[in-house]
């Protein structure tokens, strides 16, 4: 990009060179964009002056598609609202709804929702920060990251059978039981790990590129990340501590130990250098839940909620009954409300659902990080260069699928 | 947060808000506000700043659509207390016509949650700095998520080989669209008589074929 297009340069004729404030359009199609942004800016020069980011390409309407579901069909839309951490977005969903049908998850279902959530943290945050350091210039994070990915995502793809789809976790608990085998390779999995973090962290935290890159840029204060609802990353890179796992803790998390990483400065650098403790601190966790991981239903016994066993059903005509029931009308939750948070790896990802008392949400708004964050780009990248703007969209781990629902 | 110090909370929001404040309830242990819909800024402004509040972050802003009600949209803000750990939803009513109060002066937020209600419900807010369609086409016509929306839309899209751009053309389902009322036939049929139900409900006069005398 060259200001040349509309603005002469050079001294010609000893006269100061004049440029004009243009306008310029950035994606809906760029690969620095992370998915299908549009931005309007208005550039003096290379200095952006003003950035009106232009969502909703992907809007797909799916809250209101929910409406018209049970609320067991609900769950695989919720995977695919962010894509990269889909697990944790099904999460709130079944948090949600067991929260209005007053039940809770046997202990085994909540370590390994846990197990998978954390999996599901360091899943997006090394492409968080992997594809963060492509759009400022660094191809080998990338290369090394999505080998990573990969082996987690077969983590995904055993216990669901879907590499990025999952739909494993159900109200009341999850789909079926660990594979045999599983625990043992995540944890084998566990003791490698730390090793990529290093190798990561070699790669790019004290580089000089990338910290010319990423320093100073997009500073966000204190009140600023309070005052534009900035919530995960984004809010402890700007020095306010605060974590739902640990302020409002769901599941088992607070028999979990775990240290909240906090950033200093609230720039770019200070929300990747979160992002990587976050990972390490995540591999605690995960290590926590295969060491205590208890015995037993990975599923709630209640059968109006959960259906029964195979096997009981070619005895019972009772469970062929209520196997029948939950799969053409569902189950019934009763009429309410409730707003359920969880901290997903961008921050605070949230359902409010209203229920009438039938066996669809009445209305299901779905509260995603990220939306809150782009709103931010523009006081975050005013006065900085263009470039920077690309380094602003990186930092905040912009995912569409969630942000335009 | 105990169930003790969210009432404590409560009646300290009625007390010190007024009038204001129509109706401080909690339920399922979250605790909800409802507010007059002039006064909206007002409470957001005292639920901000006052200290033992000190909601200073909007998480969200929606709306929930109830065709059958007199003022049938309910403006739903939560809010999130960092210093107090503590969680609100304050709720606001209005219809169609009437507009909210937009809290973009309070919480900066607040810009692109009003825009998006504005879009999907056509909740209007004055004062907002920039109501604009947020997530839907440029162009579009209705707000999708009212319940009298169909969730087929209206209008499809598609590249026109010949005109050599995208048209608009009314929607067309190649099969009719379904509606599942998966709500069970037996449960609602309690005060339904059926033939022969009558027996059931006869009185028992003994008449029947194994006391015969």
């Amino acid at each position: 990009m060259s200001t040349t297009a509309t603005a002469p340069t050079g001294h010609a004729g000893g006269k100061p060179t004049q440029i004009k404030p243009y306008t310029m359009n950035f994606g809906p199609q760029h690969p620095a964009a992370h998915g299908v942004l549009r931005l309007v800016m208005e550039l003096n020069g290379e200095i952006v002056e003003r950035c009106d980011p232009h969502i909703g390409l992907l809007h797909r309407g799916t809250e209101k598609l929910i409406e018209y579901k049970t609320y067991q069909q609900a769950i695989p839309y919720f995977d695919r609202l962010d894509y990269v951490s889909p697990m944790c977005m099904e999460h709130a969903f079944v948090l949600g709804v067991e929260n209005l049908l007053r039940i809770k998850p046997p202990p085994r279902a909540q370590y390994i929702r846990v197990l998978f959530s954390e999996i599901t943290r360091i899943l997006n945050h090394i492409l968080s920060i992997t594809t963060g350091a492509l759009d400022v210039g660094a191809i080998t994070p990338a290369l090394w990251g999505f080998e990573e990915r990969e082996i987690l995502m077969e983590f995904y793809e055993r216990v669901s059978g879907a590499r990025l789809h999952a739909n494993y976790f159900r109200v009341g608990g999850v789909a079926w039981d660990l594979p045999a085998g599983l625990t043992d390779d995540i944890w084998e999995y566990t003791e490698k790990f730390p090793k990529f973090v290093d190798d990561l962290d070699n790669l790019l935290t004290e580089n000089r590129i990338f910290k010319q890159r990423t320093v100073d840029i997009g500073v966000v204060s204190k009140e600023q990340a309070l005052d534009w609802g900035f919530s995960g990353p984004m809010l402890r890179g700007s020095g306010v501590a605060w974590d739902l796992r640990k302020s409002q803790p769901y599941e088992v998390y607070d028999r979990m130990e775990f240290d909240v990483p906090v950033g200093l400065t609230g720039d770019c650098w200070a929300r990747y250098l979160v992002r990587m403790e976050e990972m390490r601190q995540s591999n605690r966790i995960i290590r926590q839940c295969l060491k205590e991981l208890p015995d037993g239903p990975v599923r709630t016994q209640d059968r109006k909620v959960a259906p029964p066993p195979r096997g009981e059903m070619k005895r019972s005509m009772e469970a062929l009954i209520h196997h029948f029931k939950l799969y053409t009308e569902g189950f019934h939750v009763p009429a309410g409300e409730t707003y359920t948070a969880i901290e997903a790896p961008k921050g605070e990802f949230a359902v409010f659902l209203v229920s009438d008392g039938s066996n669809r949400a009445y209305r299901c708004k779905i509260r995603p990080p990220g939306f809150a964050h782009l709103q931010g780009l523009d006081f975050m990248s005013k006065g900085h260069m263009l470039a920077d703007a690309v380094a602003n969209i990186a930092s905040m781990d912009i995912v569409f699928g969630e942000i335009d629902r | 947060m105990t169930e003790e110090a969210l009432k404590e909370l409560g009646d300290h929001i009625a007390s010190r808000l007024g009038d204001d404040v129509l109706k401080v309830e909690i339920k399922l242990g979250e605790l909800i506000a409802i507010v007059r819909r002039p006064a909206i800024v007002k409470a957001l402004t005292f639920l901000r700043d006052d200290t033992n509040c000190r909601f200073e972050q909007v998480m969200d802003i929606t709306a929930v659509d109830y065709p059958e009600r007199e003022e049938r949209f309910e403006v739903v803000y939560n809010l999130l207390s960092l210093k107090h750990n503590q969680r609100i939803r304050v709720k606001v009513t209005t219809d169609e016509d009437t507009p909210v109060p937009s809290v973009v002066s309070v919480y900066s937020a607040a810009n692109w949650f009003e825009r998006e209600t504005w879009d999907m419900f056509g909740v209007f807010f004055s004062d907002h700095p920039d109501l604009r369609r947020i997530l839907t086409d440029y162009g579009f016509e209705g707000h999708p998520f009212r319940k009298d929306f169909p969730l087929t839309g209206y209008v499809e899209v598609r590249y026109d080989e010949e005109q050599k751009r995208v048209v608009y053309e009314p929607v067309k389902l190649t099969q009719d669209f379904r509606t599942f009322d998966f709500l069970s036939p037996w449960e609602g049929m309690t005060n339904v008589m059926l033939p022969g139900d009558e027996k059931a409900q006869a009185p028992n006069t003994g008449n029947t074929t194994g006391s015969k005398p």
